[in-house]
């Protein structure tokens, strides 16, 4: 299948792959693991969302309440790879991403198709260095599965997100509107590019 | 109320009108249907015409239909002023494979240059 979206021409890549366990800033030992059956572990991510504050919603995710959660997740549960990262047993931080595909339980090459990803960092969390590790083992993670080729859209206006992107080897493309759409291109699994 | 709908080309123009159809029937608004030059969307502008045409005909509203050439945003903003509308409706987005609303350009510069009250439809 044919990419829809416009993509860097370099690969980016290597990046760590979970499971790795890291100090953040205040000095809390964060625990990153990938959770491909995110089924699994649902209560706890329902939790999480749970307790997120809504102004730091983007683009009406993640929806509010119990059980508008739990559909939500539940939706994207099935075939998307994810890694959390939990702070004494809970989960505080958790990284996904999505196929752009019509029916998910189809998908045969997951080198050919297309990614969207979402990060989100609980509130007491956040400026502690946990987002970037998250998304860097989310993307080491995915390299690792033969994911290639992986986009997001942020608000435009969400200058330390963007930064945070542009690190880690996203480049914008796309039209202009309320939100910028970034792509980028991970190294195959053999570090091949 | 003077009701102006402006649709390009897309699923969300079709549910779009299917609601604005819903509620003029229900409040007994006039409507204006105004059909956008959108190349790359999914129907052309004259297969998107032929469609309004049959939704409003099998609602039996009376709207007047139109077509507007060049750039959809400014040319339906541009209409927008020229004609005495309380309200201008436009789909309300779309939704990424994750669930993240996404509006395009469209909507942005229709949001940002229409002096009248502005409707999306989700």
């Amino acid at each position: 299948m044919e990419p829809t979206r416009i993509y860097p021409d370099d690969r980016s890549g290597p990046f760590p792959s979970p499971p790795t366990t890291i100090d953040d800033r205040e000095g809390r030992p964060i625990e990153i693991r990938a959770a491909d059956d995110l089924t699994t572990e649902l209560e706890d991510v329902v939790a999480m969302y749970d307790e997120f504050d809504p102004s730091d919603r983007a683009q009406g995710i993640p929806p509010t309440g119990e059980e508008r959660i739990r559909d939500w997740l539940e939706t994207i549960a099935e075939e998307s790879v994810n890694v959390i990262a939990r702070h004494d047993g809970a989960v505080i931080a958790h990284a996904t991403l999505v196929p752009d595909v019509d029916e998910p339980a189809a998908i045969e090459e997951r080198n050919e198709i297309e990614w969207e990803l979402a990060i989100f960092v609980l509130q007491a969390y956040q400026r502690a260095g946990i987002g970037t590790q998250l998304l860097e083992h989310l993307l080491g993670h995915a390299s690792d599965v033969g994911i290639e080729r992986v986009w997001l859209t942020v608000e435009r206006w969400n200058n330390p997100a963007i930064a945070l992107y542009e690190r880690v080897g996203f480049e914008a493309t796309g039209s202009e509107s309320f939100e910028q759409e970034m792509a980028i291109v991970l190294e195959g699994e053999d570090g091949s590019g | 109320m003077d009701v102006l709908v402006g649709l390009g080309g897309s699923d969300e123009s079709i549910k779009t009108l299917r609601q604005t159809i819903d509620r003029t029937q229900a409040v007994g608004d006039d409507l204006t249907v105004a059909i956008l030059e959108k190349p790359e969307a999914k129907r052309s502008q004259d297969e998107m015409y032929e469609q309004a045409d049959t939704l409003l005909t099998e609602a039996d509203i009376d709207a007047e239909l139109v077509r507007l050439e060049g750039d959809p945003g400014s040319a339906l903003v541009d209409y927008t002023e020229q004609g005495e509308f309380d309200q201008l409706v436009i789909g309300g987005g779309t939704l990424s494979p994750m669930g993240k609303i996404q509006l395009g350009p469209i909507t942005e510069f229709v949001l940002l240059n229409s002096p009248t009250t502005v409707k999306l439809v989700r």
